[in-house]
């Protein structure tokens, strides 16, 4: 017995070693290790077997199984590991092919730079507000100490829906000062971007119809240091932290002082000059107006029904065509409302 | 408001040590912005005084003469020249070789006929000038220089007085006081904080009679006219003004005319008050009228147009007609001419708003009414007249007669305001001592009285301490002001409103759409563009009065035009494809309300290879499904006619219409240029994000396996999809998870005029595994409604 069990394990394991696939390997295992197998009939001769041979046949047949399962099992994971690298052999791409192109949209650019100007002031505490592009003569000019005769307000400059020049499109965000004051007390920190309408033909830097970014802060203590610190941090966002920045005087009617702010030309660094030639991109100015800002005009909040005594802010208003199109090198301002998709897809 | 330094230099305060690009920067940033800047001799290079030597005829030319000219370099040079109007021993304007004049014309040596020509002589056209620059002077050749004031060798721009720098400034509405040489000069020496030189214009008189004698002035437009000075000069000499005035005059842009006219524009700049001069004899009876025109009257103006005049124009009348229109343009019927002897100086003040109106009322801005608009000072009236009639003295061109006609409607009452040193500190957010901002005051000539500013009367913009505060500030420097940062307690954030917004763009550009930004008025035809009836609601659109054009006339209200033009313009840019969104405003009236309504559309518009009814409807799916919007009902609407029939759809959520989708009717996109298949989706965002539903909260995972049945049912080809899906739903009771469309499938053996509709249903019990009789009942249930239903059948 003990020959035919030495016979069939190294016939077993020779046999295994031989195999190159799955199914003979099954095969094998039907054959030795099966039921019907060798083994199993070697087993089945035991009980003719001495009290003293049993138990060493017995462990014999034990390691001789042992042996031809782990033989099996190793078999098994060669074959496997082998059919495996075959398959993927085949199955080798030209990763070079493009992908399958998945379509998306694009934001349009100007909305693009106005998300970001937003979340910029969302973080520094402001509340983003819409209000209404019709608008009433008295919010967009009148309370804004704009008076009855002011040239913005002829007919040349606005468009106008009634004959007592009463309702309009808005010509400016600032209405959105008024309506925000008059609804929340202060403490209050205000972004209101928007619409705004002027009649001008549209041309490379102008159109009847731009957007502006209205920004309002009333709080006790507010300093014209306080306006500036701000819109020299948010201008550092926008621009980038080098970007030198400059306030000059400047009037509107609905803040006092008033100021422009300017940012030094990154093409000239402020000569006005390249090479001798005027620069093209500040048109020899050596600086680029940003925005129009300026402590609330202490009449303005009194007709919001906010006491100048105790209160003060700032206000500001951002053209938002003029800060994308500089940000994203765009020359003409046609390009914004003409809606090609060769100018859509590049941003 | 243009400016010559060297008149501010000369006259006001000298900077000439001052370099232009610290001068404009300076100024700019005291707060008088600099628009430009330019040298007067950028243009001229290397043109000089010559002196013709002597001069031979060319032998090969009938007219052209061969002279040596002495420009002061030693060696005289040849030049070539046709012009026969130049002597032996004239003083002339010679452009040397490789000089440059007015226009970029660049002169170089050359050769005429045999002969070399090292430069060539000047007519003063050829140098930029005009006869008004140079009263008397030949134009038709050589500009003599004999009696200018030359030497030989000197450049030509020391003898055109181009040795200057014209200063173009942006002048804030708020301060009229600086349309004005003087103005500017003030805020020139408060920047570089140096003493500025006055001048009190002082009249010798003459023994030629009185005002009184000759000129009655009247002023019944009393509210339009706050004052009106008047005095006059008999015995006037016309003639041409001396040099020093005519280049100041064209240094700022003015064309010489003559002495009397000069003289008035001479005084506008300096003063910034304009003053007309009327020739006396043209004024009948004597009598000046300041009133309003009647309704008929026309004037011809200096420029020589007739004018008709419109009551509430106000008008310089005589006796019986207008003779000027008020603070516009003088009337020919009065002008100053070669033999006026006898001229009425007028030096008033009008209402801003009324002048402004008229100049734009007849189209003709005029410098002087420009000065006007911004509401001048009335007590610069006096100054003005007075100064006319000094330099009327100075240039010997007449007799001033005694006495001044000075109707005054309107004084300004002293002001004075308080100084609040603390406040405006609190202001600006600086330390600033009083004493500093008493010097700061002083330097821009508003005087500080024991702690009251006696605010004078060319600084109308001067009201309350935050005027101070700025006056304060620009003096200290913007620039010097501490950079400070506030604390609030206010929250940033954007409303509920404004986030969907954000989200839906994301959603829109995630599933393939591109953002466009369309404009809010559009043109009346839009209507019939995309075929909207006649009696739709959404034709009655806010009118604009006065638009740019017809085509932008109306607010829209209906964004699907606006989309359509866009499509058609990318169709036009032969872009094979297009895949567009826009969130923006519609504007619609409200009965008895003022101010529009303005929802929020959201509209899609595409076209190219793979779009389809059924592409748009899917993203319009994924993107109200990515919005939280509860599941829309489907309708085929036939009666839109911007729509295909057969194509469109109008989507209804909770019982609220939310818009339309479908295929552009292809009459509509013809009318946009378009020839092939559009489709469009216009949701009210607005509604939609009413319908939005809340953030979810956990709902447990199934905890027992579902089963899948997919059912076939035969049925006419009328009943819809969507109706098969109702019935499905609804008789499926608890059980029924989900349905979803599989396939659709027509022909044998299905017969004609039916299709065949197969679902797969997903079937689950939320408490149990479901037995094979569940399901069997349930598929039972929905096949049985199915047929009573709509007749569909299991195939």
């Amino acid at each position: 017995m003990k020959e035919q069990l030495e016979r069939i394990r190294q016939e077993a394991l020779e046999m295994l070693d031989a195999a190159t696939d799955a199914q003979a390997l099954e095969n094998l295992r039907v054959k030795y290790l099966g039921k019907k197998g060798e083994l199993t009939a070697v087993l089945k001769l035991m009980g003719k077997l001495s009290a003293e041979e049993r138990p060493i046949m017995g462990q014999l047949a034990n390691t001789v199984r042992a042996d031809i399962e782990q033989k099996l099992a190793e078999a098994k994971a060669q074959v496997e590991a082998k059919a495996l690298e075959a398959r993927l052999l085949a199955e080798t791409e030209d990763v070079t092919i493009p992908g399958v192109p998945v379509v998306m949209g694009h934001q349009h650019p100007m909305n693009m730079v106005l998300q970001e100007i937003k979340d910029i002031f969302v973080g520094m505490g402001y509340q983003v507000v819409d209000g209404p592009e019709v608008e009433l003569a008295s919010y967009n000019f009148t309370r804004l100490n704009i008076e009855e005769g002011h040239p913005s307000r002829d007919r040349s400059d606005t468009f106008y829906f009634d004959d007592k020049d009463e309702v309009l499109l808005r010509t400016q965000t600032s209405p959105m000062q008024i309506r925000y004051m008059e609804t929340h007390t202060p403490p209050l920190c205000m972004l209101a971007p928007g619409r705004v309408f002027r009649k001008d033909e549209a041309d490379a830097t102008h159109s009847p119809m731009f957007h502006q970014i209205e920004g309002l802060v009333v709080a006790e203590d507010i300093t014209m240091g306080d306006l500036k610190g701000a819109l020299i941090t948010i201008m550092q966002k926008i621009y980038g932290h080098d970007a030198q920045v400059r306030f000059r005087p400047h009037h509107f009617p609905f803040t006092e002082p008033s100021c422009e702010m300017d940012m030094q030309c990154h093409k000239c660094h402020g000569e006005g000059e390249v090479d001798g030639q005027i620069c093209s991109t500040c048109h020899g100015e050596g600086w680029i107006e940003l925005l129009g800002a300026g402590m609330v005009h202490p009449e303005v909040l009194r007709n919001c029904g906010i006491d100048p005594e105790k209160y003060s802010g700032f206000a500001f208003g951002i053209g938002l065509e003029r800060t994308a199109m500089g940000r994203l090198k765009i020359n003409d301002l046609r390009l914004i409302f003409d809606n090609d998709v060769r100018f859509l897809n590049q941003f | 408001m243009k400016l010559n330094r060297k008149w501010i230099n000369e006259e006001f305060v000298d900077l000439s040590h001052i370099s232009d690009k610290e001068y404009v920067d300076t100024l700019t940033v005291f707060g008088q912005k600099v628009e430009t800047y330019e040298r007067m001799d950028a243009e001229i290079k290397n043109v000089v005084v010559g002196k013709v030597l002597s001069m031979t005829r060319h032998e090969n030319s009938d007219h052209m003469w061969i002279c040596q000219v002495d420009t002061g370099d030693g060696e005289p040079i040849q030049i070539v020249t046709g012009a026969q109007n130049v002597h032996q021993g004239d003083l002339v304007p010679v452009a040397k070789h490789n000089s440059w004049l007015p226009g970029g014309v660049h002169i170089t040596k050359s050769n005429f006929r045999g002969e070399k020509s090292n430069g060539m002589l000047c007519s003063f056209a050829e140098l930029g000038l005009t006869q008004n620059d140079l009263p008397g002077v030949f134009a038709d050749g050589i500009w003599i220089l004999n009696d200018e004031d030359c030497t030989v060798g000197q450049d030509i721009n020391l003898v055109i007085g181009n040795d200057d720098t014209v200063v173009e400034f942006e002048i804030t509405n708020n301060r009229p006081d600086c349309y004005s040489i003087i103005g500017l000069a003030r805020e020139s020496a408060a920047a570089f904080h140096l003493p500025m030189r006055h001048h009190e214009p002082v009249v010798k008189g003459s023994k030629a009679g009185s005002i009184f004698d000759k000129l009655s002035v009247e002023v019944p437009a009393e509210g339009l006219c706050n004052r009106y000075s008047a005095r006059m000069v008999a015995n006037v000499k016309i003639g041409p003004s001396p040099k020093w005035l005519r280049q100041r005059l064209r240094a700022n842009g003015v064309r010489p005319i003559n002495n009397i006219v000069d003289i008035t524009n001479y005084v506008m700049l300096e003063y910034g008050q304009p003053m007309h001069a009327f020739d006396y004899r043209y004024i009948t009876s004597g009598k000046i009228v300041v009133r309003e025109a009647e309704e008929g009257e026309t004037l011809t103006t200096l420029d020589g147009n007739v004018r008709a005049l419109t009551p509430g124009m106000l008008v310089i009348a005589d006796d019986n007609r207008p003779i000027g229109l008020a603070g516009v343009m003088g009337g020919e019927n009065s002008e100053i001419v070669d033999d006026t002897t006898t001229v009425v100086f007028e030096s008033a003040n009008f209402n801003g708003t009324s002048i402004r109106q008229t100049a734009l009322a007849l189209g003709m801005r005029t410098e002087a009414s420009s000065k006007f608009e911004k509401n001048l000072d009335p007590m610069m009236t006096l100054p003005a007249v007075q100064r006319a009639c000094e330099l009327v003295e100075m240039l010997s061109a007449g007799d001033i007669l005694d006495g001044i006609i000075d109707v005054i409607n309107y004084v300004p009452q002293p002001r004075t305001l308080p100084l609040e040193p603390e406040k405006i500190n609190h202001l600006l957010g600086t330390d600033i001592s009083k004493a500093d901002m008493i010097e700061y005051l002083r330097r821009l000539e508003v005087p500080v009285e024991d702690d009251t500013i006696l605010v004078p009367s060319f600084r109308p913009d001067l009201n309350l301490t935050a005027d101070i505060a700025e006056e304060i500030g620009r003096s200290y420097g913007y620039n010097e002001i501490p950079t400070t940062a506030f604390r609030t307690s206010t929250q940033g954030g954007y409303s509920p409103f404004m986030l969907a917004e954000t989200k839906a763009g994301g959603l829109c550009r995630a599933v393939g759409y591109s953002e466009i930004i369309t404009y809010s008025f559009v043109s009346p035809d839009i209507f019939d563009q995309i075929r909207l009836p006649a009696d739709s609601v959404l034709r009655n659109a806010m009118r604009i009065q006065n638009p740019l054009g017809e085509d932008s006339s109306i607010m829209r209200t209906i964004a699907l035009p606006s989309m359509m033009e866009i499509l058609g313009r990318n169709y036009a840019y032969h872009n094979r494809s297009a895949k567009l969104y826009e969130l923006a405003k519609i504007y619609l009236p409200v009965e008895g309300e003022v101010l529009p309504q303005e929802p929020k559309m959201l509209v899609f518009g595409t076209y190219g290879a793979g779009e389809s009814f059924f592409t748009l409807k899917g993203e319009v799916e994924a993107i109200l499904n990515g919005l939280r919007i509860p599941k829309a009902t489907y309708t085929a609407v036939k009666d839109n006619p911007s729509y295909h029939p057969g194509r469109c759809a109008k989507l209804t959520v909770e019982g609220a219409d939310v818009g339309y989708l479908g295929q552009i009717h292809p009459l509509v996109a013809q009318n946009y240029g378009i020839d092939t298949d559009v489709y469009c989706a216009e949701l009210n965002f607005s509604k939609l994000f009413e319908l939005m539903l809340p953030e979810p909260t956990f709902t447990p995972l199934p905890r027992f396996p579902s089963v899948a049945r997919d059912i076939a049912v035969v049925c006419d080809e009328t009943v819809t999809v969507g109706a098969l899906e109702d019935v499905i739903t609804s008789a499926g009771g608890k059980l029924l998870q989900s349905v979803a469309l599989f396939d659709i499938y027509r022909g044998n053996p299905i017969p004609e005029g039916k299709k065949s509709v197969t679902f797969s249903l997903e079937l689950r019990a939320a408490d149990r595994t479901l037995t094979d009789a569940d399901s069997e009942q349930t598929v039972k249930n929905i096949l049985s409604a199915l047929e009573s239903r709509l007749g569909a059948v299991l195939r």
